[in-house]
């Protein structure tokens, strides 16, 4: 970890190519250190933040005014930093007997702060939740207590939570689990405290910064989704090819529980949605023989997406495995124990993530822990079945590998789609590919929950969703097209973006027609696109000229008269 | 630790922290001398300080210093 005066020397840096982001910090307690943090933090995320800072101690009232600076600086995301030695003072002040409803009365107190916030701009909010102060007036009694300050700062946390399960738009960064990690010593200086009114100690400045910049980065879509595991002293101790089946420590035998830990760690990133793959060098039969036989093995052969054992450089099967899934570099994470391999990788493929695993396997877990590496900011059925839908993926490259020809290889797949509006069951999905989609999205545009929810009810606004399903199963909702009116003859695209999973499927095809004959219906005579280029979406450059789109002062035009339905393979269900 | 190896050690911790390596600190000199020197800074000379000597400064040696010298003084007494 960086300390404060390192961490600093990146605002020298140059930002100028970074995308850039405006971000409101509202704070109760002194926050210029904390802002300096953040925005030196952003550099390593690629990201430049534009921030605009309330005054001390104002958040109700920059909130509660509609004139306020805040809404004219009107954010991308508004941090909201109560810090829990306010919460102290104010509990402090109040009336004993009011002790108990101290919890109910800040969460309801910060329900409509953020209400008020939604009603008036677009902003995410990240809310800060409560590092523990134990002011033992009760010793560990205090649990027992509904009225101690302990037992009230708790419930807030634990409201938190319930408040952001039904909240779209609300994310918590969680300060609570930060001090648990480094400790009250290191948390919280109380001599600068006194001094600055600082509740936040340099030395943990940084490790702050970075788990707020995690949530904003994810926004962003900037996040992992596949981990690349070595397997001798990563997955088991020891090695398979010298020490045999019988004796890798795994389970009971020697420091085998770290190794079993390890797995249950990995498999529940799995349940997640995380994609698990494997790259060793070893024999293939001899690499899998654990997965298939070992009884103490956590993981197994149907938790690995792609299995990579040969005695290739690692690079190059990386290489292939990012081929594989067809997933940016940037959003992998690579595990060895051996240090020459990690430095490797890391030197051929800059973007892919490789921690230094401590050199005792006992510490990998929480070292793993500190690092964040897997933050998200939705969850949905899709993650839980991701696993299978890239297994899948690799069946039907197998069947292409037996046609000759593509036709025949798609009409085998007997595809087809559900097609529907933007509705309340889909709505997290769209959200969670609107962030995802980096490669196969013509603008970029990011949504949340809560305005996908508005645009459904918007007369103005046409959605579509589109599934594919096939005989190996169903690859779920993979493409978003949505549509503006911008004159009563002419629909804007908005947005288009597709899982990658789906390329060459004729999905794009099957798109074009129904938007266009469904617009037909409608009364519109003309479609215009827009390609709006970043650092990843060049596959989609052509993608309007491809579809038989005319290229005019920016934008792509089609007109509706002299459409030719384009050749596809899906059926409408 | 002599006071004169103290100041070279806190000359190199103020160019640190104040991004400024033409800095030449005296015993005599104040915070009115050094145009980075604000109560911003202060803070992070403060926990650099700590780091650097090992020691904790109380809340009061903190407000009480009115030049280098004073906080060598601090510093010196708390490495004896």
């Amino acid at each position: 970890m960086k300390t404060f005066n390192q961490l600093k020397l990146n605002l020298k840096k140059d930002f100028s190519s970074f995308k850039t982001i405006k971000l409101a910090v509202l704070g109760d307690s002194s926050t210029q250190f904390l802002v300096y943090a953040l925005k030196a933090a952003a550099y390593e995320y690629q990201l430049s933040l534009n921030v605009w800072e309330a005054d001390f101690n104002q958040i109700e009232s920059v909130i509660i005014d509609e004139n306020s600076e805040l809404y004219r600086f009107n954010p991308d995301i508004v941090l909201i930093f109560h810090s829990s030695h306010r919460m102290l003072e104010r509990y402090n002040k109040r009336n004993p007997d009011t002790f108990s409803k101290f919890a109910e009365d800040h969460v309801s107190h910060l329900k409509i702060l953020t209400e008020t916030v939604k009603e008036r701009i677009q902003s995410k909010i990240i809310c800060y939740n409560f590092n523990e102060i134990d002011d033992a007036v009760f010793g560990n009694y205090g649990n027992t207590i509904a009225t101690s300050f302990l037992f009230q700062l708790r419930k807030i946390n634990y409201e938190l939570m319930m408040f952001a399960a039904d909240n779209q738009g609300f994310f918590i960064c969680d300060l609570s689990s930060i001090q648990n990690r480094v400790g009250r010593q290191t948390f919280f200086q109380p001599s600068i405290y006194i001094n600055t009114d600082m509740v936040l100690s340099m030395d943990v400045l940084p490790e702050i910064a970075y788990r707020t910049l995690d949530i904003v980065a994810a926004f962003q879509g900037k996040i992992r989704k596949c981990v690349i595991l070595d397997l001798d002293n990563t997955v088991w101790g020891g090695i398979i090819g010298d020490d045999g089946l019988e004796n890798i420590q795994i389970g009971q035998l020697g420091i085998g529980k770290a190794f079993t830990e390890f797995q249950y760690w990995i498999k529940k990133l799995k349940s997640r949605g995380i994609i698990v793959c494997v790259c060793s060098k070893n024999t293939e039969s001899i690499a899998k023989e654990p997965f298939l036989s070992h009884p103490d093995m956590v993981l197994r052969l149907e938790d690995i997406s792609v299995f990579v054992a040969n005695w290739n450089n690692k690079v190059d099967n990386i290489h292939f495995i990012q081929e594989t899934l067809n997933i940016g570099f940037d959003s992998m994470v690579f595990l060895d124990d051996n240090p020459f391999e990690r430095n490797m990788v890391r030197e051929q493929i800059p973007e892919i993530t490789v921690p230094e695993l401590p050199e005792d396997p006992a510490n990998y877990l929480e070292y793993l822990y500190g690092l964040n590496l897997f933050e998200t900011t939705s969850f949905s059925d899709e993650d839980v079945q991701r696993t299978a839908l890239y297994k899948a993926d690799a069946e039907r490259t197998n069947l292409k590998q037996q046609f000759g020809k593509e036709s025949q290889y798609l009409t085998s797949l007997g595809m087809t789609s559900l097609v529907e509006p933007f509705n309340k069951f889909n709505t997290p999905r769209v959200a969670q590919l609107s962030n995802r989609s980096n490669q196969f999205n013509v603008r970029t545009v990011r949504y949340t929950e809560s305005e996908i929810a508005s645009m459904a009810q918007s007369a103005k606004h046409f959605s579509f969703t589109f599934t594919l399903d096939d005989k190996f199963g169903s690859n779920g909702l993979v493409c978003v097209i949505l549509l503006v009116e911008e004159s009563e003859h002419t629909a804007f695209i908005d947005s288009w973006f597709m899982s990658c999973r789906v390329l060459k499927r004729t999905m794009e095809n099957f798109a074009l027609n129904t938007i266009v004959s469904e617009l037909k219906t409608r009364g519109y005579s003309r479609i215009k696109g827009e390609y709006i280029p970043t650092p990843k979406n060049g596959m989609v450059k052509d993608f309007y000229q491809d579809l038989g789109f005319q290229f005019n002062d920016g934008f792509w035009f089609l007109e509706l008269g002299g459409f030719n339905e384009r050749e596809t393979y899906i059926t409408k269900r | 630790m002599e006071r004169t190896e103290l100041l070279k050690q806190m000359n190199d911790v103020f160019i640190e922290v104040m991004e400024n390596p033409s800095i030449v600190l005296t015993e005599s000199t104040t915070a009115d001398q050094i145009a980075e020197w604000d109560s911003l800074t202060h803070i992070q000379l403060v926990v650099t300080l700590e780091r650097h000597f090992n020691i904790r400064f109380t809340t009061a040696e903190i407000q009480s210093w009115n030049n280098v010298g004073e906080m060598i003084d601090t510093i010196a007494f708390k490495k004896q």
